[in-house]
This record gives structure tokens, C-alpha cells and sequence, in this order.
């Protein structure tokens, strides 16, 4: 009989923690696989935030070092200048990549640091409970936007990807989303290349995930995977929104 | 050669590789010196980061990574730094941080101050948790302790501080570099990646709260070691003392000239010099208590480690408070003028018992 399916290696065997119908689980394991087909469990080094994902140590069976909430990109760049030969990677949320850790984000593909950004965006701040998070649309309900997001009053939901492409040091960046197969299986080459690009010394890279949160939503896992599609893709379009990899390593 | 830039090349030396600083005054030649000399160093990393709190956090990884690593600011900026301090000391990293101390609180200004005594010695960010302070008084003591410190970091896994202020900073005297001890640091609380073997986390989250007790107890153990092995002072003149005065850094140089004054005019004053600020020298200063009856505390602020006196002679003998805070740099005068106001006080009521007696 042959195997057709099984856990990545660079996964442990532990039950997730996350709700029923979350993206960080796909995600988790999307990053697992690429690291176990690249073959690189063995010099990778992951950051994982504060955030719903605080504990990723717990699933990945990699190295990792959690950074203080929104340092990630520093952290990161603490490894990675250190052992320039490894496979550094920062896993943040949004309130963690484009709020508290903004400057650190920013400088970090300023620099055009060979790190790559894992980049969940569910448009609230999860683990606390479902505040307006940047990203949070215009008009969505949170626990600290109870009639909705105001232009007004909040401000606007923060493109971050879009913003960062535009510093020379960000290589690649890529908008995904994990809510559909074709979706998912997308999302999984967008690593593999981010991956890649880092391997081969090209610089700052950056996937952004549209990552579904039925329990802060309010929304069944279906609800929310529509959501995706039919809402939050539209202020946050997916697609390859920067892709400066043929420019080679970085100078 | 410059204090801030004595620093640079004692880490140099000492085996640090990543250094990542901002801006501050007064401690820019020592984040210049690393920008010009760390780089030229093989394996050397030096980042002028965004900000402290990127800069603490840059360490953090850096020190995770294997590297003998260092940042250094002035007191605005270490009390940005005072997250990363908390993350480095819950996860057991070593990391060398430098205060250069200014003026305070707010921006204050850039003249040399030690206002953040407090926040050096109670640990400064949350939790419970403590790092090694060492008080350098001269520039041949910044380039030892900037050795010692990054020893001390790697023995306990812990940031170490140093907690000099803009005089030390900029002054400029002579030094020897001693040669430095060879790293010694288990290659097993490396980060590197997992290899062909198990993977490894470090993390300061601890949900579970007997699981988090458990670790803060442990810190705690680890802090008495260190409260037992590593507590360092000096005397001064102490021999034949009626008084002493207990003051670090700086204000033991100033302390030192008005000694000598003293002394001239038949005052047996001496002085005893935190090395040390945390752990405190608190035994040594209650023993002088058996034959001293009186202490001045004298610091550049308006009375911090004056607590850990009084904590450490609890009663014994009398303790008096001379200071000035907010950068103003006291003369050994005028801390003459207040030694002779107290002991002639002194000495006077003693003479008035006698009569009255």
C-alpha cells in the first residue's frame, strides 16, 4: 500500500489549538510542507508572534524563537545577520505586522533584509478577542468598533503589502488567500517561492495571507470563506503585488 | 581615549559580533565606533536600527543566534529597551546593554545624571526578574566591566547592564585592555536550526501558571547565585573612617576629591563604591555599621540608592542624603561643606551631651 497523504515532517504531531474554520491552521501546515520540499526543516529558524499564533512553536517542529509582540522583523533580522546560511522567517498577525510593529516591518524590507514575512491578515485582532485591527474594513463590526469601522473616527484598513512593495529592499511580495483548494494550492507556491528567493540570497520577502476568522466574524466557516471572496479580496486584492526577483540578490 | 568609545573597542575585543543601536546623545561615539570598527570585525554585524526597541529586539535574536551581542543607548531610550531587557532576561539570553545616563525624567537633557538607579537595579521592565549592573568610575573600569559584563551575560544567561553616565561617556583618560577570557557558552542554548535532530523553542509565554511559577522561581534562584557569587565594591580610606560615604560611578570620583579635602582638615571620612549595583553590596556596608555611625549617601539624583543603604543597615547607625539631580554635575566643595556641616553637627550635639551630662 503507498502513502498518499500524511503530517509534514516539520509538523508535529499535536491538535492545533485554533477555532474550528481558521486560516492559521492551513497556513501552518502550508509553511511545513514547503519547508519539508525544499528540505531545509533542519536550518530553518521561525519567529512566531504574539497573537493567536503565539504558540506556533507548538505545531512546528522547527526551531523557533518567540518575538515580543510586533518585533518579529527585528528578531528576525537578529537571526538572520547572525546565521546568514539559515532560513529565517517571521510569522505575524496583523495587528502585530501593521500596527505595533509597523517600524519594524517597514525597516526591515527597507533594508531589504533576506528574511521572509509570513503575513496573516483577518482583518481583526484575534486572540484578544476580536478588536479593530489596521486592517478591518470600513464599516466592519468590532468589539472596539461596535457599529462598524468609521473612516472618520478609525481611519482606514492599512494595505500594508501594497505600501512596503514600494521600498526598493521588498523583493517579492504576494497577496493570497487559504480559503479555497485553487486558493490554497496558490498560497502554497507563493511560500515555496518566497522560500526560494531567500535561499538564493534575493532579499525581503512578504506573503500576505486573507486569512478567515469565523469566531470573531460571527460567521460559519463557509460564511467567513465567502467573506473572503466576496468582501475582504475587494479593499485587499490577492495577487503578486511585487515581484522583483529577476533583479537577483540584493547588491 | 573617549569612555563611550572604550566601550566599543573592549566589546570588540571581548568577542562581541552584533551591535544594533540608534541615536541618543550622550552615547553616539560608542554606536560610531561599532558602525566604523564591527564591521571591519570578521562575522561582525553592526545595524543602526529604527528605533531602541528594534535595536533590543535585534540583540535578542542575534543572542539566540550564538552571537555575544550589545546594544547601548541613554536613558530615554532605555526605557524603550526595558521590553527587550524583559524578553531577554524571561528566555535566558545573555545581551550586554549599555546605559550612558542622562538627565531625566521625560527627554530631560544630555548632561550626566543617575536618575535611572531605580530602574537599573528593580529589573526596569515587568515581571519579576533582575539584571547585573555594574557601575564603571573610571575609563580603565568601562573597558573591564564591558568585559566582565559580556562574562557575566554568557555564566548566567542573563543582560548584563552597564550604568555609567555622560561624564564617564565622554571623558577621556588612559587605558590598558586586559586580554580577554575565551568565550565559554554550551553550544546547546544556541539557536541554529534543528539539524538532523530535535527542535528547540525559546519563548516567554507561559500560559499555564504553575508552569509560569515554576520559571519565575527558577529566575529567582538564579538571582540568589548571583546575589552570593558576583557582588563587587571598592573602599576608599576606610581603614581609620568615623563616616562614610556610599556612592557609585561618577559621584564616587566627585566623592573622592572631597575625601581628600576632608582629610585635610582632620575629617577621617571614606567612601565605599558600589561596583555592583545589583546585586548591592548591602553586607559589606552593614558590617562597616559595627564601627561607623554615620553614612552619606551622595548620587547624582535626588535619592535612589539611598533606599538600598538604609535597606541594608536597617537602622544601624545614622544616614544622611546628599545629591543633585537633573544633570547638574556636584563639586567635591560642595560635598565637603555638607560632610563638615554633619559631622561638626555631630560632634557638637556629642559635646553639648557631654556638658549638659
Amino acid at each position: 500500500m503507498k502513502k498518499v497523504f500524511g503530517r509534514p515532517q516539520s509538523l508535529k504531531d499535536n491538535a492545533f489549538h485554533y477555532c474550528a474554520g481558521c486560516g492559521h491552521s492551513i497556513t501552518h501546515r502550508l509553511i511545513a510542507e514547503v519547508i519539508d520540499e525544499l528540505g531545509i526543516r533542519g536550518r530553518t529558524i521561525g519567529v512566531p508572534p504574539a497573537g493567536c499564533a503565539v504558540i506556533a512553536y507548538n505545531y512546528f517542529d522547527i526551531d523557533m524563537l518567540e518575538s515580543p509582540h510586533g518585533r518579529g522583523c527585528a528578531v528576525a533580522t537578529g537571526i538572520k545577520r547572525t546565521l546568514p546560511d539559515r532560513i529565517v522567517f517571521s510569522y505575524q498577525g496583523d495587528g502585530d505586522l501593521a500596527a505595533i510593529g509597523t517600524a519594524e516591518t517597514f525597516h526591515a524590507a527597507n533594508r531589504g533584509e533576506n528574511i521572509t514575512v509570513i503575513f496573516i491578515n483577518n482583518a481583526v485582532y484575534g486572540m484578544t478577542g476580536g478588536q479593530m485591527a489596521p486592517t478591518t474594513l470600513l464599516g466592519q463590526a468590532s468589539t472596539t468598533s461596535p457599529p462598524g469601522r468609521s473612516a472618520a473616527l478609525d481611519g482606514y484598513p492599512v494595505r500594508m503589502s501594497e505600501i512596503l512593495s514600494h521600498l526598493e529592499g521588498a523583493r517579492y511580495i504576494e497577496r493570497c488567500a487559504v480559503n479555497t483548494p485553487a486558493n490554497i494550492l496558490k498560497a502554497r507556491r507563493a511560500i515555496k517561492k518566497a522560500f526560494q528567493y531567500q535561499m538564493d540570497g534575493i532579499g525581503f520577502t512578504l506573503i500576505e495571507f486573507l486569512s478567515h476568522c469565523p469566531t470573531n466574524w460571527k460567521m460559519t466557516p463557509i460564511e467567513a470563506c465567502r467573506w473572503v471572496d466576496e468582501v475582504m479580496s475587494r479593499e485587499f486584492p490577492v495577487g503578486v503585488i511585487k515581484d522583483a526577483g529577476a533583479k537577483g540578490p540584493k547588491p | 581615549m573617549q569612555g563611550n568609545r572604550v566601550i566599543g573597542e573592549a566589546a570588540i575585543r571581548a568577542g562581541c559580533r552584533f551591535y544594533a543601536g540608534y541615536p541618543i546623545t550622550p552615547q553616539n561615539e560608542l554606536t560610531e565606533y561599532m558602525a566604523e570598527n564591527l564591521r571591519k570585525t570578521e562575522g561582525g554585524t553592526f545595524i543602526q536600527a529604527e528605533s531602541e526597541i528594534a535595536a533590543v529586539n535585534m540583540v535578542l535574536g542575534a543572542s539566540a543566534a550564538g552571537a555575544r551581542a550589545m546594544t547601548s543607548s541613554s536613558s530615554p531610550g532605555i526605557s524603550l529597551k526595558q521590553e527587550g531587557i524583559s524578553s531577554l532576561a524571561a528566555d535566558e539570553l545573555p545581551a550586554v546593554v549599555v546605559n550612558i545616563m542622562r538627565g531625566g525624567p521625560g527627554l530631560g537633557n544630555i548632561l550626566p545624571s543617575q536618575g535611572d538607579y531605580f530602574q537599573a537595579t528593580r529589573g526596569g521592565g515587568h515581571g519579576d526578574y533582575r539584571t547585573i549592573v555594574l557601575a564603571p568610575a573610571s575609563v580603565q573600569e568601562l573597558a573591564d566591566l564591558t568585559m566582565d559584563a559580556f562574562d557575566l551575560a554568557d555564566r548566567y544567561r542573563n543582560p548584563v547592564m552597564i550604568l555609567a553616565d555622560g561624564m564617564m561617556g565622554q571623558m577621556m583618560e588612559p587605558v590598558v585592555f586586559k586580554k580577554p577570557k575565551p568565550r565559554q557558552y554550551p553550544d546547546c542554548y544556541v539557536m541554529k536550526g534543528a539539524g538532523g535532530g530535535r527542535s528547540k523553542f525559546i519563548r516567554a509565554l507561559i500560559l499555564d501558571a504553575i508552569r509560569m511559577e515554576e520559571h519565575n522561581w527558577k529566575l529567582h534562584r538564579k538571582y540568589q547565585v548571583i546575589t552570593k557569587r558576583e557582588i563587587r565594591h571598592e573602599t576608599f580610606k576606610t581603614d581609620d573612617a568615623e563616616l562614610l560615604i556610599v556612592a557609585y560611578g561618577t559621584a564616587a570620583r566627585i566623592a573622592k576629591g572631597a575625601i581628600k579635602r576632608c582629610r585635610e582638615m582632620g575629617i577621617r571620612v571614606g567612601l565605599i563604591r558600589p561596583v555592583t549595583l545589583w546585586p548591592f553590596p548591602a553586607e559589606a556596608i552593614r558590617r562597616f555599621s559595627e564601627r561607623v555611625d554615620t553614612f552619606i549617601v551622595f548620587e547624582m539624583n535626588t535619592g535612589q540608592m539611598l533606599e538600598d543603604v538604609r535597606l541594608a543597615l536597617n537602622g544601624a547607625g545614622t544616614v544622611h542624603f546628599y545629591g543633585r539631580p537633573g544633570g547638574v554635575i556636584p563639586t567635591p566643595m560642595e560635598l565637603t561643606r555638607f560632610i563638615e556641616h554633619h559631622t561638626k553637627n555631630a560632634w557638637d550635639r556629642e559635646s553639648q551631651q557631654e556638658r549638659e551630662g
